[in-house]
């Protein structure tokens, strides 16, 4: 995607500051999908695969209304199905459309080791670089969501760009665009939570949904992706999504701590074999030495 | 190895065969590059040395590869020297008396054979941290071709690859300022392959009883 119109925020791998960090004020983008609308007729999946360019998948049937069963390299949007029996023993489908969330503190971006192959925007929209990526596949140990997807050929890893290209125009990412029922919005961070508590109030008071609520996990800073849920209190339900994300733990002790001492121990280390072979020289330093030392003849 | 001809020319006796030179410079090379594409992906004030070394795409492509060299090369070396790198009474001896190597006094140390212990140590500690670099390394290797319910073995691996790493290099930084700087004629013996009779007997006195004894026994 074109950095021209976007200002970077943060940049993996990358060794200093970030250049114009911090010098312009923008609002933070965010997507709003109501699970509680969603009817599962895959327009949006559709609309990703048509305004990105990418080719038609295989799909799998597994007896679900689900396209396939994971996402792909290329196909960045899946709503996920789910059929759950309520306690009382009446069926409900959830279907939730399932993409990249666009973290605040994104778990692909801090683990990534290449210089610049993933930035975060100052409108939040996490991106991935294909051309400095390296395929090491970091991104995907690091993300608590399952998103990033190696191209096994290429070995580039993929993602959805949250449409980077429209909405540096203006324009809303493909998927919103083609919602029929109105269950997808996108707009300002602080107008799409407006929203969305909105809704669940709706929910809650009107609907009977007592536990409705919003996904906007704050293990990960919050979300440019988030969710009117009919029930908050079990987002497993809806294909898995993780009631507490955040950057996996073993990742933030690489990236920190054991960088930091690993670090220090290896400088640290060298040096001291430079002080000690000041201090104390080789063992010998010819064979003559060895010789007088050793009392050969 | 302890052969009588080894004594003949010019009090030198051989130390490694062509064999054991020839793997360890194997391992030698394809750790230099491992612990330098290593570094690159350890930090980004390292990243430099993927570029250096034909960008960050090349280096991940061969970064794994050359962990199976170097592991081959250390599964070799155990072929060779794995008895011979087997602790004895005298090794906790000598490993007590480590202050005394460390300040040269050599003379006041117990008599180490073919290996001291502390080469022993480096041997083990090198070998157990390549079977953990190999199997942490094969995880992120094919990383992605693991299944989201099995993501611990990526948590794991991407906290003990590093860490076996910094086990390696501990070990590398020792090994080279021994063999380089400290003990002169031991880088020599990597070469050529011998070491001088008194080389012999001041830094390895049982293996040089081994040899003087055995040859004497020939004759």
């Amino acid at each position: 995607m074109s950095q021209a119109t976007l200002r970077v925020q943060k940049i993996s791998g990358h060794a200093g500051t970030v250049p114009g960090e911090d010098t312009q004020r923008q609002e933070l983008v965010c997507k709003l999908i109501d699970t509680t609308t969603c009817i599962g007729c895959k327009a949006c999946e559709v609309a990703c695969v048509e305004w990105n360019d990418m080719p038609f998948s295989p799909t799998t049937f597994d007896n679900t209304y689900q396209t396939m069963p994971d996402t792909r390299w290329n196909y960045w949007n899946l709503i996920l199905f789910n059929e759950h029996e309520r306690e009382d023993g009446s069926l409900q489908w959830l279907m939730r459309k399932h993409q990249c969330m666009h973290c605040a503190e994104p778990g692909c971006l801090e683990a990534c080791p290449a210089d610049g192959a993933i930035v975060q925007y100052t409108n939040g929209v996490v991106d991935f670089q294909q051309d400095k990526c390296i395929g090491c596949g970091y991104c995907i140990a690091g993300c608590p969501f399952n998103v990033p997807k190696l191209n096994t050929v290429t070995k580039r890893v993929y993602k959805c760009t949250l449409c980077t290209d429209r909405v540096s125009e203006g324009l809303e990412p493909a998927c919103i665009k083609s919602c029929p029922t109105g269950c997808l919005h996108f707009g300002t961070k602080d107008d799409m939570r407006d929203l969305a508590a909105q809704r669940v109030k709706q929910l809650r008071e009107h609907s009977g949904f007592t536990n409705a609520g919003v996904y906007d996990p704050p293990g990960v800073g919050g979300t440019g992706v988030i969710y009117v849920l009919h029930d908050a209190t079990k987002p497993e339900l809806y294909g898995g999504l993780p009631s507490d994300p955040s950057i996996p733990l073993m990742v933030k002790l690489w990236k920190h701590p054991l960088k930091w001492l690993g670090n220090l121990a290896v400088v640290g280390g060298a040096i001291a074999l430079f002080v000690h072979f000041l201090r104390y020289g080789p063992k010998a330093r010819d064979e003559e030495d060895i010789r007088a030392a050793g009392g050969l003849p | 190895m302890t052969h009588p001809e080894q004594l003949a020319l010019h009090h030198h006796v051989l130390r490694y065969t062509l064999r054991e030179r020839l793997v360890h410079w194997v391992a030698a090379a394809s750790y230099l590059y491992l612990a330098a594409t290593g570094a690159a992906f350890w930090t980004p004030w390292m990243f430099w040395v993927a570029i250096v070394l034909g960008g960050g795409q090349i280096t991940r492509m061969l970064h794994p590869w050359a962990g199976l060299i170097f592991v081959g090369s250390v599964v070799y070396m155990y072929s060779m020297w794995a008895k011979q790198m087997r602790f004895v009474p005298i090794d906790r001896e000598w490993w007590n008396s480590l202050h005394l190597y460390a300040t040269n006094q050599d003379d006041k140390m117990p008599p180490a054979g073919r290996y001291n212990a502390g080469q022993k140590f480096l041997f083990w500690s090198f070998f157990y941290a390549g079977v953990v670099l190999l199997l942490t390394g094969l995880v992120l290797w094919f990383t992605d071709s693991l299944p989201w319910s099995l993501r611990w073995l990526r948590y794991v691996a991407i906290i003990l690859h590093p860490l076996a790493a910094l086990v390696t290099m501990g070990n590398f930084l020792i090994h080279i300022y021994m063999g380089v700087f400290a003990e002169r004629g031991a880088f020599g013996s990597v070469i050529r392959g011998d070491v001088s009779m008194a080389f012999a007997k001041r830094y390895h006195p049982g293996w040089y009883e081994e040899i003087v004894g055995s040859s004497n026994s020939q004759k």
